[in-house]
């Protein structure tokens, strides 16, 4: 298992849903708020991948 | 009426000092105890599954449960995250796994999602803690 993405992706998932279930009670709002961290920190990885991709000038 | 379950409404009694301690000290050895014991069981058994995976991910990917060197700052810190995971840190440290293979790709990430799963254990440490305390 050497994919950069597909452990990017896996640890993203299992810290949202610890986070998820720290922050909310209920089982819907977990979901939310873990699909929405996870959505969060695989975009952002992404986003600074490719802000950080002509680097170094 | 809302259906939503918020801490006010789930507010529960003080835990004695003594079982706090044995409540965070069952949190701390295994992931997720803390809550089944105050009967959290949906978080609990999210906990038990979570974390357990994470560290097992780790191992498997070649990370580092780091010794405590006390020379080298950055390794004592690694090791105090470590060490969040309770038994399952202990089991792997007495079966000899987790001595880290520097030259392994995944290397970092192993030892990333060691450092992770013991550092959000600590968390659920807390938070088990503060449910104990009455204050969700």
């Amino acid at each position: 298992m050497t994919s950069h993405v597909l452990l990017l992706v896996l640890f993203s998932l299992l810290v949202s849903t610890v986070f998820a279930v720290l922050m909310r009670d209920d089982p819907r709002a977990q979901l939310r708020t873990g699909a929405m961290m996870f959505s969060g920190l695989v975009g952002a990885a992404f986003v600074f991948g490719w802000l950080m991709y002509p680097l170094p000038l | 009426m809302s259906l939503k379950s918020t801490t006010a409404e789930r507010a529960r009694e003080e835990s004695e000092p003594g079982t706090l301690a044995l409540v965070c000290l069952a949190a701390w050895a295994l992931p997720g105890a803390g809550h089944l014991w105050l009967g959290r069981r949906q978080k609990a058994f999210v906990f038990m599954a979570v974390l357990p995976i994470m560290f097992a991910i780790g191992l498997m990917l070649q990370g580092r449960i780091f010794p405590f060197e006390f020379g080298e700052p950055l390794v004592v810190l690694a090791a105090v995250a470590d060490i969040g995971l309770g038994l399952p840190w202990l089991a792997a440290r007495l079966a000899g796994a987790g001595q880290g293979t520097v030259t392994a790709v995944t290397y970092e990430y192993g030892n990333c999602f060691l450092i992770v799963a013991g550092l959000l254990n600590f968390l659920v440490i807390l938070d088990a803690f503060d449910v104990a305390k009455g204050r969700k």
